[in-house]
């Protein structure tokens, strides 16, 4: 099968006051298309930073990213959001709406940007799809957690990702909510075969994928078949 | 690698940027209204006031012919000499004409007496527009049927109908008709003379017009349709320079109008621009708070594969919308609001002003409001281009990360727009950029007053005050605090207004001067040298003084330096003023300076030295537009008598005085013998002493003209007053665009307010306490904004009243006594009552009612 992603001896540090904090070092791995995966380990670990790279939210010192087959190092800030919006979905800890758009055109957004004259129509359907077909013109403050991480799934899915990026998606929820967006999540997953990265410290929704990295300390524990 | 430019610009095009930006104004609606006001009332003052200039302008150019009567006009001050009656001639001789000059007229059988302006006419006037008269018909029939029309409002002054009789000097006419407007007269100057018009014929027969009577007469003529006015006025009207006559069309006559009024109208836009800027400033500042809101969303959408263009243009394109709604519900109200100003200022104006709507104004409007609304928010704008897609997943703070030479070049358009605007309305680049220099000294010495005042406090903190008073101190620091622009937008109302206050003052401190006690209020011109003798009795026997006895005698000037007049007009290369060569100079002389000359070079010389050429004294202006100096030769010629004199001294002299000064003053001992007339200054008590006075005056010498200064000083003060309704209006915007921007800021920070106003309540501190934190932070704001406000304008009008009006001034207390408190007032009821909800309910349903 064919790698979406490769990681090659990536670094990534911060400055802190006059120190420079290294966060993750040393990392490789890659992930094959259709592949489920979780990037599990204790806070401070680098999880969200390592997400961060992958998607090209920010860029390493060191090391590449390949992602769809583009190497993503030397593009700039703008080309790398056309990639995002061509290929990556995003789920995030606390849902990322946007607070002035209602549930249905936050979810027509990423279509309407790629142009696509049918994103109202895909936006209702996928709106349907995660049961909030009567919400379509509510704001995202008149929405519970759930309700919202349930649109943020349908944003995830419009564009039909070939890779999906999920932070921590049941963080904000409580244990049954989050079951429930997690059954949704894997069931729109498999509809759509998009590569699905998880990252969290919940093992149980980690052992639902079928690959997982253990980070401890910024460098790669171990990567364990689950 | 994704091809960036083909995919981008197809993709989201600008209708989806669009889009977004009304999708993302519509929830944020609230705060973009407030974001709103601010431009519409700067935008709606602006407009008022350049639309109602525009249109007075139109005006003034289309009824041009009907304010002068006619299409051209040639006037002097003598009867014309042979060349200009030929050249009368040859231009197909005058349609009409007129002699016209102030003197007193009686209304026998009725009391009272009154200055008026004779205007005796002959022919057709006016050729263009109307005299309107009561009844319709006396315009018609007055030459006909040999009656005067005499002013609507002296004749309901005085109690005067049709049919009742006018007597000016030895004529008696029966009143035809009762006048309401000629041509060319704006209501209130002619208050000090109103216009008695009468047949042409009688004038000979009043027996004023003799030596030394200020006669005006002119020609009127109707032109040829083709006539070119500027090619026929070049031609002519050095020939007529040159023979004391002077010819003004009709339309050189309405663009100088024009011009005057339109120099207020600039001024007056300057004024409301200031208003418009004080918005602008409030919503940089606001969208400053906007923005860094948003930033969240912006890494969102980064996230969803959005550029950095297209996340700064969304919010670009709601600026520009909502400058563009301002603009034209500020235009729109601004057209409204100037239908009031001709109800106010029809007085003042010489023109009946139809106000239409002007599509310049309109457009300059809408303009302005989406250039200035674009312009002030670019900066804060600048924000989203910056923001990381990583905020998306984790707090970072990437303040300051703003390109800085991005912001210096924001600066320096936000400075060129501000010049170039100044430029097109003063078209002059120097008093622009005065302008531009007087905004950035203003408000860089108001934001330094500010900022000043927080270090001070920083450093000197007062420990040891009480909690409340500490906490309200603190809350002047608070991130993302408002004390900036608070100070800001209220030290710009406070300074417009109070230099209002000021700058009347300083035009009052001026012409009240005659209220002094030994200026003489009453002046009478004309007097006779053999009638002064029972003049000051018949003043003294009504019991005042006469304060002054000036001999006055006419006189122009034959050569300067040793070079005849006409040399010197035929030399094209010379630069003395002309004025100096046609003027006709009203002398005197005496033996001493009067308390309005100083004197500035040479030596005083009071009576005629025994030997020598005669020593004069001319004031500094004359001595400057003839360009003499002490020692040159003057001569002048009195009535066909040549009269050689050198200048003695150079006098600065107060012109603005209300008393009789001159250009030209001889010593003792050498016009004595010449013909003269004389002028007699009086003190009267009060309006029966000066009616009684004038009314002995009239009936015995008809051909003295009495002048009342205190009417002339109760018509500056309407002219002012009317002015100044006007510079108050537009102050009004800054004040009311104040109070928005106030608003603004109070919203802005409101939430945080609220957090530790709940905060505080649940540690247990009570409603009034709360209150009482928020009531002083506001006292502070209110005070340093208008304290300073005040205290700017009072420099700056001292800076006006030494460099402008030459005169220092006591500034009224009004600004101090009623300005600082009220603002002050203001400032914290604006405040409280935006915070009142919020400290009334319980901490609980605040939270919640706020976090949604």
């Amino acid at each position: 099968m064919a790698k979406i992603l490769n990681i090659q001896n990536l670094k990534k540090s911060y400055s802190s006051g006059s120190k420079q904090l290294t966060v993750l070092e040393n990392i490789s791995f890659d992930i094959e298309e259709n592949e489920t995966f979780a990037i599990v380990g204790p806070s401070g670990s680098g999880k969200t930073t390592l997400l961060g790279l992958c998607a090209g939210l920010d860029q390493a010192d060191s090391g590449s990213v390949e992602l769809c087959g583009t190497l993503i190092n030397d593009l700039s800030e703008d080309q790398r959001a056309l990639l995002r919006n061509e290929k990556v979905g995003f789920v995030f800890q606390d849902f990322q709406l946007i607070p002035t758009l209602t549930a249905l055109e936050n979810v027509a957004v990423p279509l309407e940007l790629r142009g696509d004259k049918s994103a109202t129509k895909v936006g209702k359907e996928l709106l349907e799809k995660v049961g909030l077909g009567d919400r379509f013109d509510h704001y995202p403050s008149q929405l519970s957690g759930g309700e919202q991480q349930r649109v943020a799934l349908a944003r995830a899915f419009s564009t039909k990702p070939d890779i999906l990026f999920a932070d921590e998606p049941t963080g904000n929820l409580d244990e049954e909510t989050g079951k429930r967006v997690v059954e949704l999540l894997m069931e729109l997953n498999a509809d759509s075969g998009t590569t699905l990265v998880i990252v969290t410290h919940d093992m149980e929704l980690a052992k639902k994928t079928q690959r997982i990295l253990r980070l401890k300390g910024g460098r790669v524990l171990e990567t364990i078949n689950a | 690698m994704p091809n960036q430019n083909s995919n981008f610009n197809k993709k989201a095009n600008f209708n989806w940027l669009l889009k977004m930006a009304i999708r993302d104004g519509r929830a944020s609606k609230k705060k973009l209204i407030l974001f709103m006001a601010s431009i519409v009332l700067g935008i709606a003052a602006v407009v008022s006031i350049q639309s109602f200039s525009n249109n007075l302008k139109d005006n003034i150019a289309l009824q041009s012919k009907s304010l002068m009567g006619a299409d051209y006009r040639i006037d002097m001050d003598n009867e014309p000499n042979e060349r200009v009656q030929s050249i009368m001639d040859s231009l197909g001789s005058p349609d009409s004409e007129e002699i016209s000059f102030a003197s007193m007229a009686a209304f026998p059988g009725k009391k009272g007496t009154k200055l008026v302006r004779v205007r005796g006419i002959k022919g057709d006037f006016p050729l263009y527009g109307e005299m309107e008269t009561e009844p319709v018909a006396a315009a018609r029939n007055y030459l006909q049927n040999e009656t005067a029309l005499v002013d609507a409002t002296l004749m309901l002054q005085l109690g005067i109908e049709v049919g009742d009789k006018i007597k000016i000097g030895e004529v008696t006419l029966p009143i035809g008709g009762s006048l309401k407007s000629v041509p060319g007269s704006a209501a209130i100057f002619s208050s000090i003379a109103p216009p008695v018009i009468i047949p042409h014929k009688f004038i000979e027969k009043t027996g004023l017009v003799q030596v030394g009577s200020r006669i005006g007469y002119n020609y009127y003529f109707k032109a040829e349709p083709s006539l070119n006015f500027e090619k026929f006025e070049e031609k002519i009207d050095p020939i007529l320079d040159a023979n004391d006559a002077d010819l003004d069309t009709h339309k050189s006559t309405s663009e100088r109008l024009g011009r005057r009024y339109e120099n207020f109208g600039k001024f007056l836009n300057l004024v409301a621009f200031i208003a418009l800027l004080l918005g602008c400033i409030g919503i940089a500042s606001a969208i400053h708070i906007y923005i860094k809101e948003k930033l969240r969303s912006v890494a969102v959408l980064k996230c969803l594969g959005a550029s950095r263009k297209q996340t700064f243009f969304i919010y670009l394109i709601q600026i520009a919308i909502i400058g563009l709604i301002g603009g034209i519900i500020g235009t729109s109200l601004g057209l409204v609001l100037q239908q009031l100003f001709p109800l106010i200022l029809q007085d003042i104006l010489p023109v009946n002003v139809e106000i239409s709507f002007d599509l310049r104004t309109i457009f300059m409007g809408i303009l302005l409001g989406i250039l200035m609304s674009v312009l002030f928010a670019l900066y804060p704008l600048m924000g989203t281009l910056y923001v990381s897609p990583l905020q998306a997943l984790r707090v970072i703070n990437n303040d300051g990360s703003k390109s800085t030479t991005a912001g210096i070049l924001v600066l320096l358009g936000i400075f060129l727009f501000i010049f170039l605007f100044a430029f097109w309305l003063l078209e002059d680049w120097k008093y622009s950029v005065f302008f531009v220099l007087g905004i950035i000294i203003t408000f860089s010495l108001l934001a330094g007053v500010a900022n000043l005042f927080m270090k001070m406090i920083r450093k000197y903190f007062p420990s040891s005050w009480g909690f409340i008073s500490r906490q309200s101190l603190l809350n002047l620091f608070r991130p993302q605090n408002q004390t900036l622009i608070l100070v800001l937008a209220i030290g710009i109302g406070t300074f417009l207004i109070s230099t209002l206050y000021f700058t009347k003052d300083l035009l009052l401190a001026q012409a009240s001067l005659e209220e002094q006690a030994k200026s003489p209020n009453m002046i009478l011109l004309d007097v006779q040298s053999e009638q002064q003798e029972q003049v000051a009795a018949t003043i003294q026997a009504n019991q005042f003084p006469v304060l002054e006895n000036i001999p006055i005698v006419t006189m122009g000037v034959e050569s300067l330096k040793g070079r005849s007049v006409n040399d010197i007009r035929e030399d094209s290369t010379s630069t003395v003023n002309g004025w100096i060569l046609q003027h006709e100079f009203r002398t005197t002389y005496r033996d001493s300076l009067i308390d309005s000359e100083v004197l500035e070079q040479g030596e005083w010389i009071g009576n005629k030295p025994a030997n020598g050429p005669i020593p004069i004294s001319v004031s500094d202006n004359f001595a400057k537009d003839a360009e003499v100096s002490i020692g040159d030769e003057v001569s002048f010629n009195v009535q066909g008598v040549l009269l050689n004199t050198v200048v003695g001294s150079v006098r600065t002299v107060d012109w603005s005085r209300m008393q009789l000064n001159f250009s030209v003053v001889f010593p003792s001992g050498v016009l004595e013998d010449a013909p003269q007339f004389r002028v007699l200054t009086t003190k009267v008590k009060d309006e029966t002493g000066s009616a009684e006075l004038q009314q002995a005056l009239v009936s015995k010498f008809p051909n003295v003209t009495i002048i009342d200064l205190r009417q002339v000083l109760s018509l500056i003060e309407k002219i002012l007053s009317k002015i100044s309704w006007l510079i108050n209006f537009i102050a009004f915007f800054s004040i009311l665009t104040g109070i928005i921007v106030l608003i603004g800021a109070v919203r802005t920070s409101k939430y945080q307010r609220i957090r530790e106003s709940v905060l505080l309540r649940t540690l247990g501190a009570k409603s009034d306490q709360i209150l009482k934190i928020l009531a002083l932070e506001y006292f502070y704001l209110g005070f340093i904004g208008a304290f300073s406000g005040i205290i700017l304008s009072l420099i700056s009008s001292q800076l006006l009243g030494y460099f402008v009006f030459e005169t220092s001034f006591i500034p009224s207390l009004i600004p101090f006594l009623i300005l600082l408190p009220g603002i002050i007032i203001l400032v914290m009821s604006i405040g409280l009552s935006n915070s009142l909800g919020v400290i009334k309910s319980p901490p609980l349903v605040v939270l919640r009612k706020e976090l949604q």
